[in-house]
C-alpha cells in the first residue's frame, strides 16, 4: 500500500515552567519518540487514556505544534527520505540535509511553504460548539480554508462550499446562519464540511463523536465512512472510546503514555492483544451483556503524570508481566507477524544476552 | 436527517448577497433593541442619547450658525459686552453668561461638539488600542512586554492631572489649547483600551476555531481580523459606549479648568469656566451654571444608561450563544 | 444496621411531574415518572441526554434547580417502617437527609470537591456534621486515655477539655460551647475532634482502595487524578452508611480501566454497607456491568423497567431495542434510532416516542401508554403490549 505520511520519532514536550523566573523546569513528554507510517486510504485508529498524548500527537502531525524532534514527510519518495536517513547518521550537519529538510520534512518547514501543505490536511475537532467561530455565518466558516489559502475565488468558493454542505447532508439554506442555531450534530457536520472543502487527501478526526449525543454519533460515524469512500480519504481517528475505533478502524495503534505500545490491524488487534496494557484496556470495556460481568478490575493504579514517566518501559509499575529488563531499558515496537507490532520485552521474548 | 439536499440557488447579486448577509445580524439588532425595551433605565438611556443625537444634528437648524465657525458663539449687537449675565428671555432663550454668551447657542453647539470630539477621541484610541492590543495579545513574548510598560507608565498617573500636564507642555510649544485637549485625552485613554482589547485577545486566542483557523491556512493577520477582532467586539461595544460620557466629561473637565476650548467657544466645560465667579452669588445668576450643568448631566447620563442596558443586554445574549 | 432496613422498596417515586419554566416556554421535563428503588439494589436509569434521568435523581432530594417546579406526584421514602414523601418535607429536614440518609455523587469530581480544602478536610466535614456524637464519644475516649498517663499540668488542660465535650455531648448548642469555641486559646479543645475525623476519614480512604491514604488524606482535589477525586467523593457519600446512594454519571469522564476499577469498587462498597443505588447512566456496557435492575428513560417518561438480564435479552419496548441495537458493532454499518427527540416545550399528546417507532399503531399519537406488567418484573409503557398480544 501507499505510504501518504511517515512518521519517524515524533517527539512532542511541553515545558513546565516554575520558580521566581518561570524558568522550564521540568517538561510534560506528550509525544515521546513515535514512529508510524499511515497508507493511503486506511483509516488508522489511535486510542489510548488521558494522558497518553493522543490528540497531541495529532496536533503535532499536521503541524499544528511544532514538534521537538523527530520528521514529518507527507508523500515524500521513499530515496529522499532514505538519504535524509543516511545523512543523519553520517554527516548529521551537512548543509545538503538542512536543506532537504527544510523542503520536505513538515517538521522543519518554515511556515509559508508549510502553508501550502495545509489543503492536503485537515483536522475535525472534539467540540464543535468551540471550534466553529461563533461570530462567522455557516458559509464563512465553509468557505475558509479556500479563502485564507487562495484555493478559489468569487463563484468557485460559493459552489464548493455548497457541495462540500450537501455532502455531509446540509443544505443551501443553512448558508447564512450562525453555528449556535444548529444542534451539535449539525454543527459537527459543518465542521466536517469545512475539512473537505479544499478537497484534503488527509484528516485527522480527534475524537469527533464525544461531544454528541449516542443517536447523532450514529449518523456522523456512517457520514464517515461514506466521505471516506466517496473522496478517497485517509483518516487518523483518535479516540477512547475503543467499541467505536473497533467498528471504524482498518488498523490500531494503542498509546501509553507517549509512546505507541502495540499496533496491527483492527481485527487482529481487539482479538489477540499482546501488549499487557493493551490486554487490559480492551478487557476494560464494559461488555453490554449482563452474563459477562467482570470479576476483577484488569488494571490498578493510574496513570503516572507524564511529566515524570518511570524509567525504562512506561507501563512497567503496573505490568503483571514485568521483568528486570523492563525498568531500564525501553522496548521498542518489534514486528511479530502480519503487520503486528508490540512493544514489550515479555512479549518479544526478550533474552538478555 | 436534518434537511435534504436543494438545487444550488446562489444568490443573484451582490445586493441579494448583502441582504442574505445581514439577515441574521438584523435579527440580533431587534433583540438587542427587544431586550432594551424591557427595562425603564435602559429605555431611558436610549431616549437621553437620542435626544442628544437629534440636538447635536440639528444644531443648525435650532441655532442658526453666524460667524466663520460655528462653533464660536455669536454676540448679541443689543447688548454689546456687556461683563453681567443676562437673565433667559425671548432672544436669549437660555439667558446670557459673562461678557453677553448665548447660553442657548452654546449649549445646542455643545452638544455637537461633544459628539464631535467624543467621536474623535474614541475613534483614536480604538485605533490605536485595537492595533496595540491585538498585537500584544496575539504575538506575547517581547512585543507584549514592551507595549504593557507603556500602557503601565501612563496608568500610574492619575489620568486628568496627566491630561493638565500634556496641555500645558503643548500649549507652550505653541499648540492650539483645543487640539492639545483632544491629543491629551486620547493619550491617557489607549492605555486602557490596550489592557482591554489585550485581555480580550488573550481569551479568544486559546479557542479551538483559532487552531482551527491555523489549520486552515489563514494568516495572522486574517486571524486577527476575522476571528479575533468580531468576537472580541461585545465587550468593546459596552466599553466605549460607557466611555464616551466620561471622555465628554473630561474634556469639560479641561475646559473647565481653562485648559481646553478656547474663549467664546461653544464647549459646556468653557461654559461652566466662565460661570464660576458667579457661583458664590447665590442664586441670582443661576441660568450660567444650571443650564450647562443640566446639558452635561443629560449627556452623560444618557451614554451611562445605556452602557449599563448594554452590558445587561449582550452578556446574556454572549451566554446564550 | 440491617435491622433498620426492611424488604420493600426503599423509594418509591409516583407520577412525578416537574416543568421548567424558559424563556422558550415551559418544558414539561418529567411526565409522570414512576419508578421504585429495591432494598439492597443497584437500579439503573438509563437514557439519552435530555430523556430526564438526571432530574429524577435531583428531584428525588428535593434539589430542584429554578426554573424548574415539581408540579405533582410523590416520592416515598420507606425507612424504618414509616414512610415520608420527601417531596412534601421542609427543607430543613431534607438538609438533615441529605448526605446522611441519602447521598449522591456527580459526573465532575473535581467540581464536587471545594479546591480550598483538602481531601481529609472534606470528608471529615461530612463526620462532623452528621455523625458528631459518636466522634465525641470516641474523643471522650481517648481523653480519658490520655488522662490515665498524663502529668500534671496536661492533666488539668485534659480534664477541662473532657469536661467541655461532655457538656458538647449532652447540649452541643449550649451557650458555653458556642463561646468557648470562638475564644483564641481555649476553643483549640476542638483540634481533638477535628484530629477524630480526619482519623475515620483516612479509614474511609482506605476502604476504598486509596494507596498511601495517610498522605493523599492532607491533599488538595487539584493534585489528585480522576479517579482519585472520584474516589474521594465516594467516600464522603459513603460516610454515613446512607440508605441510599444516588450516581448520577460517575464514571463518564473517568478513564476506562479506571472506570472498570470504580464500577467494581461501587458493587463491593454497596454489598458491604448494604445501601441502595440509583446509578443513572446512558452508557449501556455499565448497565450491564453493574446493575440488578434497569429503568429506561425517554423524554421524561419512563418506558421500561425490568431486571437486567431480562431487559438486554429480551427488550420489549421499541425504544429500548433501538438502543441496544445501536451499540456500534465491528463491520456492521453503525445504526442509529432514526428521528430526533422532540421538543419537549410541546411534546405530542400521547406516546412521546411515536414519531420514531417503527411498530406504531393508529393509538399512540393520541393516548400515552401506561406502565404496565409484562412478564414477572418486566414493565413496559407501550401500546403493543397493552392491546392484547
Amino acid at each position: 500500500m501507499e505510504v501518504l505520511m511517515s512518521i519517524e520519532n515524533l517527539k512532542k514536550y511541553f515545558p513546565v515552567l516554575g520558580g521566581v523566573f518561570r524558568r522550564r523546569i521540568a517538561e510534560v513528554k506528550a509525544v515521546d519518540s513515535v514512529t508510524f507510517n499511515i497508507f493511503k486510504g486506511e483509516c488508522l485508529g489511535i486510542v489510548g487514556e488521558s494522558g497518553c498524548g493522543k490528540t497531541t500527537l495529532g496536533k503535532t502531525i499536521i503541524r499544528l505544534l511544532s514538534p521537538n524532534g523527530g520528521h514529518i514527510f507527507y508523500k515524500t519518495p521513499q530515496e529522499l527520505v532514505e538519504a535524509i536517513k543516511y545523512l543523519e547518521k553520517h554527516d548529521p550537519k551537512s548543509h545538503a540535509l538542512k536543506h532537504l529538510l527544510r523542503k520536505y520534512d513538515l517538521a522543519y518547514m518554515h511556515s509559508s511553504h508549510l502553508r501550502k501543505f495545509r489543503k492536503y490536511m485537515q483536522i475535525v475537532y472534539q467540540d464543535p460548539t468551540t471550534s466553529l467561530d461563533p461570530r462567522m455565518l455557516v458559509k464563512d466558516i465553509v468557505a475558509e480554508p479556500l479563502v485564507a489559502q487562495g484555493l478559489a475565488r468569487g463563484l468557485e468558493v460559493e459552489e464548493r462550499v455548497l457541495t462540500a454542505l450537501e455532502k455531509v447532508g446540509l443544505g443551501e439554506k443553512h448558508l447564512y446562519r450562525y453555528p449556535h442555531e444548529f444542534s451539535g450534530g449539525q454543527r459537527q457536520r459543518i465542521a466536517v464540511a469545512r475539512a473537505i472543502v479544499p478537497n484534503p487527501e488527509f484528516v485527522i478526526l480527534d475524537e469527533p463523536t464525544s461531544s454528541v449525543d449516542v443517536s447523532v454519533r450514529a449518523q456522523l460515524l456512517n457520514l464517515f465512512q461514506d466521505l471516506q469512500k466517496d473522496l478517497g480519504l485517509t483518516y487518523m481517528f483518535i479516540s477512547h472510546d475503543l467499541s467505536v475505533v473497533e467498528c471504524i478502524s482498518s488498523r490500531v495503534a494503542v498509546m501509553y503514555l507517549g509512546k505507541i505500545v502495540e499496533k496491527a490491524e483492527t481485527e487482529e488487534l481487539y482479538k489477540n492483544p499482546l501488549h499487557p496494557y493493551a490486554q487490559a484496556l480492551f478487557a476494560s470495556i464494559p461488555v453490554p451483556d449482563p452474563t459477562k460481568r467482570k470479576k476483577r478490575a484488569p488494571l490498578s493504579g493510574e496513570v503516572p503524570s507524564p511529566v515524570n514517566p518511570p524509567p525504562g518501559c512506561r507501563f512497567h509499575p503496573r505490568c503483571p508481566l514485568c521483568m528486570d529488563v523492563c525498568r531500564s531499558k525501553e522496548p521498542p515496537l518489534v514486528d511479530v507477524g502480519r503487520g503486528h507490532h508490540v512493544a514489550c520485552f515479555a512479549v518479544t521474548k526478550y533474552e538478555t544476552q | 436527517m436534518e434537511s435534504k439536499p436543494q438545487a444550488a440557488k446562489l444568490p443573484k447579486s451582490r445586493f441579494e448577497n448583502f441582504k442574505r448577509v445581514m439577515q441574521p445580524r438584523i435579527k440580533e439588532i431587534r433583540f438587542i433593541f427587544k431586550r432594551i425595551r424591557e427595562s425603564p433605565l435602559s429605555i431611558a438611556g436610549l431616549i437621553l442619547v437620542s435626544y442628544n443625537l437629534i440636538i447635536a444634528l440639528f444644531a443648525p437648524v435650532l441655532a442658526p450658525p453666524k460667524l466663520y465657525n460655528p462653533y464660536l458663539i455669536p454676540r448679541d449687537p443689543e447688548l454689546g459686552f456687556k461683563i453681567d449675565p443676562s437673565p433667559p428671555s425671548p432672544t436669549h432663550p437660555f439667558g446670557t453668561t459673562r461678557l453677553s454668551i448665548d447660553l442657548y447657542y452654546g449649549c445646542i453647539w455643545g452638544t455637537r461638539f461633544a459628539f464631535q470630539i467624543g467621536l474623535e477621541i474614541i475613534g483614536a484610541t480604538l485605533v490605536i488600542g485595537l492595533v496595540l492590543g491585538m498585537l500584544a495579545g496575539y504575538y506575547g513574548g517581547l512585543i507584549d512586554e514592551i507595549i504593557m510598560r507603556f500602557t503601565d507608565i501612563i496608568l500610574a498617573f492619575p489620568g486628568l492631572i496627566l491630561a493638565m500636564a500634556f496641555v500645558a507642555t503643548l500649549s507652550r510649544a505653541g499648540w492650539n489649547t483645543l487640539d492639545a485637549a483632544l491629543l491629551s485625552i486620547i493619550l491617557i485613554g489607549w492605555p486602557g483600551y490596550v489592557r482591554l482589547i489585550r485581555g480580550e485577545v488573550l481569551r479568544v486566542k486559546t479557542e479551538d476555531y483559532i487552531e482551527a483557523a491555523k489549520a486552515s491556512g489563514a494568516t495572522d493577520l486574517r486571524i486577527m481580523l476575522r476571528h479575533i477582532l468580531p468576537n472580541s467586539i461585545y465587550s468593546l461595544i459596552v466599553v466605549v459606549t460607557l466611555d464616551f460620557g466620561g471622555i465628554v466629561l473630561t474634556a469639560a473637565a479641561l475646559s473647565f479648568l481653562g485648559l481646553g476650548a478656547p474663549p467664546g467657544y461653544a464647549d459646556w466645560g468653557k461654559l461652566i469656566y466662565d460661570s464660576i465667579s458667579y457661583a458664590g452669588q447665590g442664586f441670582k445668576y443661576w441660568w450660567v451654571y444650571t443650564v450647562p450643568g443640566i446639558f452635561i448631566v443629560l449627556f452623560v447620563l444618557g451614554w451611562n444608561l445605556l452602557g449599563d442596558a448594554l452590558r445587561d443586554v449582550l452578556d446574556p445574549l454572549y451566554r446564550r450563544k | 444496621m440491617e435491622s433498620e432496613r426492611s424488604e420493600e422498596n426503599l423509594i418509591q417515586i409516583k407520577n412525578l411531574y416537574l416543568n421548567f419554566y424558559t424563556y422558550d416556554g415551559v418544558v414539561k421535563a418529567l411526565d409522570g415518572v414512576t419508578l421504585n428503588l429495591v432494598n439492597g439494589e443497584i437500579l439503573g436509569l438509563v437514557g439519552e441526554t435530555g430523556c430526564g434521568k438526571s432530574v429524577t435523581s435531583l428531584s428525588t432530594l428535593s434539589i430542584v434547580i429554578p426554573p424548574g417546579k415539581i408540579q405533582g406526584g410523590q416520592i416515598w421514602f420507606n425507612v424504618k417502617g414509616k414512610s415520608y414523601d420527601l417531596l412534601s418535607l421542609s427543607e430543613a429536614t431534607m438538609r438533615r437527609i441529605r448526605g446522611r440518609y441519602i447521598s449522591m455523587i456527580f459526573q465532575e469530581p473535581r467540581a464536587a470537591l471545594n479546591p480550598v480544602y483538602t481531601v481529609g478536610n472534606q470528608i471529615g466535614e461530612v463526620f462532623l456534621l452528621h455523625r458528631k456524637e459518636e466522634l465525641i464519644k470516641s474523643t471522650i475516649d481517648q481523653i480519658k486515655k490520655d488522662l490515665a498517663r498524663a502529668s500534671n499540668l496536661k492533666r488539668w488542660i485534659y480534664r477541662r477539655e473532657l469536661f467541655l465535650y461532655e457538656k458538647m455531648l449532652k447540649n452541643p448548642k449550649s451557650f458555653l460551647i458556642k463561646s468557648a469555641s470562638k475564644i483564641p486559646i481555649i476553643r483549640r479543645f476542638q483540634n481533638r475532634v477535628q484530629n477524630e475525623a480526619r482519623k475515620r476519614a483516612i479509614e474511609m480512604l482506605k476502604l476504598l482502595n486509596i494507596p498511601d491514604p495517610g498522605r493523599v488524606v492532607d491533599m488538595y482535589p487539584h493534585e489528585l487524578s480522576g479517579g482519585m477525586a472520584q474516589r474521594v467523593v465516594i467516600a464522603m457519600a459513603l460516610s454515613c452508611n446512607p440508605f441510599m446512594l444516588i450516581a448520577d454519571e460517575p464514571t463518564t469522564n473517568l478513564d476506562v480501566t479506571v472506570q472498570a476499577q470504580i464500577l467494581l469498587l461501587i458493587k463491593e462498597l454497596q454489598k458491604k454497607f448494604g445501601s441502595s443505588v440509583l446509578y443513572v447512566t446512558h452508557d449501556l456496557g455499565v448497565v450491564a456491568e453493574t446493575c440488578d435492575r434497569v429503568a429506561v428513560m425517554y423524554a421524561g417518561n419512563v418506558v421500561e423497567i425490568a431486571d437486567v438480564i431480562a431487559l438486554f435479552k429480551k427488550p420489549l419496548h421499541p425504544y429500548t431495542q433501538g438502543l441496544l441495537e445501536s451499540i456500534p458493532r465491528p463491520g456492521e454499518k453503525f445504526v442509529s434510532i432514526p428521528g430526533t427527540v422532540p421538543s419537549l416545550v410541546n411534546p405530542p399528546k400521547g406516546c412521546r416516542f411515536h414519531d420514531r417507532c417503527k411498530y406504531a399503531l393508529e393509538i399512540c399519537p393520541n393516548v400515552k401508554p401506561q406502565l404496565v406488567e409484562v412478564e414477572n418484573g418486566h414493565m413496559v409503557a407501550c401500546h403493543l403490549y397493552t392491546e392484547g398480544k
